[in-house]
């Protein structure tokens, strides 16, 4: 007996097709299947945080979701979200602070961060190192990683934006 | 680590996930916001036959006002509750409670109906529920019934939901202009479940509390009211003498028992604790 599904989802812009176990994680498909390496896998129990994608809008954790439960959903990872520019100020904030070092953890940072950027744009320090604070990093403790989002949000409350000095590939 | 395999269906009314449940036997699950359930299949704590993927019942979907009843979906989001206007002015103490739970992403498909359903004396929802004096909406193959969440919460992780029953919402009665309400936990690190927590609610004038509820969460199997310490505090001038006996009543009352880190000792202190800036924090 096969317990195989059909599913199709949009990921980073494009139509996928697959028949996969409903087992699957959706990071797994996403890193095993796709070839998409930017989210990554620590815990596989929701409290790391390096698993960040986007599903439809919104930060998820790849491990506690099945690829399954994505069928005919919108699936963004750190590949296609660098592709379109849309992290370009925090991510160059994050290489001025030095706010990552080995990375594992960076791309479920970046997504993280993006989405208290976009909703909670009037953050204080305390309530960005709150949010974050689901995000493991073994490398750069915190306090960089929460000075280059600072530094996001203060330049964009003042209509700037932080620009690349280079050019993201 | 990775799940066992299952087989997975997603039905699209309520009618049909009663009759894929009723038939799939035991060996099912519904499958809701997943955030605990996944962390359990990862772990192999659990190797259901079957996910019965719920998200698309429209039945227990929404956050709607009707009369005086706060109505609040069983899959309503942690975060749709945290970003609700609804929610903010008829429950504020769930929109206060709501940014401990756990972590943005994990709030984003973590559901209230999950939560209850699930049962965690360590959660935040159950805890919220008693204390608001919720009723639960059940369906079963039977039709619907209903049950306050005074009897909802048995024991550790158990409900009264049967398993062949579906929690389609919660009523609560909408917030009055004079309740106050005061939200707050202990925690390692924000977003980790709480060594101990209180949700303290009543109705206030000047310095007299009545019809006071006072729930404390992740000190016993179920979350727990201070029944004793409700009825020495309700309708009389609260002042220091009154704080303090309500302190005392409390820790005497709620028998805690300990988690792998905290004694039992250890909680009994902190209900006081919070029992006491609680009450100090409604009068100032
Ligand atoms: C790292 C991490 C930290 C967390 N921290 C917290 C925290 O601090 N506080 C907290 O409260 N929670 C916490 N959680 C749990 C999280 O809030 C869950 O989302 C929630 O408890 C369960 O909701 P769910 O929708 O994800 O349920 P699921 O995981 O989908 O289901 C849980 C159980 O409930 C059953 N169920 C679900 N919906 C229904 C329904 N409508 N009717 C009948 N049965 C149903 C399922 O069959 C299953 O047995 C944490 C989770 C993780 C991974
Ligand atoms: S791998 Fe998903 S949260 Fe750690
Ligand atoms: S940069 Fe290495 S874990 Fe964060």
């Amino acid at each position: 007996m096969s317990l195989k599904k059909k599913i199709t989802m949009t990921v980073n812009g494009l139509t996928v097709n697959a028949e996969i176990e409903p087992r699957r994680h959706l990071v797994d498909f996403l890193r095993e299947d796709l070839h998409l390496k930017g989210p990554h896998l620590g815990c596989e129990q929701g409290a790391c945080g390096a698993c960040t994608v986007k599903v439809d809008g919104k930060i998820i954790r790849g491990c506690l979701y099945l690829a399954v439960q994505a069928n005919g959903c919108v699936v963004e990872t750190i590949e296609g979200l660098t592709k379109s520019g849309a992290l370009a100020d925090l991510q160059e904030a994050f290489m001025r602070h030095n706010a990552m070092q080995c990375g594992f953890c960076s791309s479920g940072m970046l997504l993280a961060a993006a989405e208290l950027v976009e909703k909670l744009p009037q953050s204080t320090r305390e309530e960005v190192r709150e949010w974050i604070s689901g995000n493991y990093c073994r490398c750069t403790g915190y306090h960089s990683i929460v000075d280059a989002i600072m530094a996001v949000l203060q330049a964009r409350a003042k209509g700037e934006k932080i620009k690349p000095v280079v050019a993201l590939a | 680590m990775k799940a066992a395999a299952f087989d997975y269906a997603k039905p699209k009314a309520l009618s049909e996930a009663l009759a894929m449940l009723a038939e799939a036997g035991e060996d099912a699950q519904l499958i809701a916001g997943g955030q605990t359930l996944l962390a359990t299949l990862n772990l192999r704590l659990s190797e259901p036959s079957m996910l019965i993927d719920i998200t698309n019942l429209d039945e227990l979907k929404g956050i709607s006002v009707i009369g005086d009843q706060l109505r609040i979906g069983a899959l309503v989001t942690h975060t749709e509750i945290e970003d609700s206007k609804l929610i903010g002015q008829h429950a504020p103490l769930l929109k206060a409670a709501a940014p401990h739970i756990a972590h943005r992403a994990i709030r984003n498909l973590g559901t209230w109906g999950g939560s209850l359903a699930y049962g965690d004396p360590a959660a935040e929802w159950p805890a919220c529920s008693l204390a608001l004096n919720a009723t639960m909406l059940i369906g079963g193959p039977d039709g619907e019934r209903r049950i306050s969440a005074q009897d909802f919460f048995i024991d550790l992780y158990t409900t009264s939901l049967e398993p062949n029953e579906i929690l389609i919402a919660t009523e609560i009665p909408i917030a009055s202009s004079n309740q106050v309400f005061y939200f707050h936990e202990l925690a390692r690190r924000h977003g980790d479940y709480a060594i101990a927590g209180v949700a303290l609610v009543a109705n206030k004038a000047g310095n007299v509390l009545s019809d006071c509820t006072f729930t404390f969460f992740s000190v016993c199997a179920t979350p727990i009211m201070a029944k004793k310490a409700q009825a020495l505090v309700d309708g009389k001038p609260l002042n220091d003498e009154l704080i303090a006996n309500a302190v005392g009543a409390a820790r005497q009352e709620i028998e805690s028992i300990a988690d792998i880190t905290n004694s039992a000792q250890t909680k009994q202190h902190l209900i006081g604790v919070l029992l006491e800036r609680g009450l100090k924090h409604l009068i100032a």
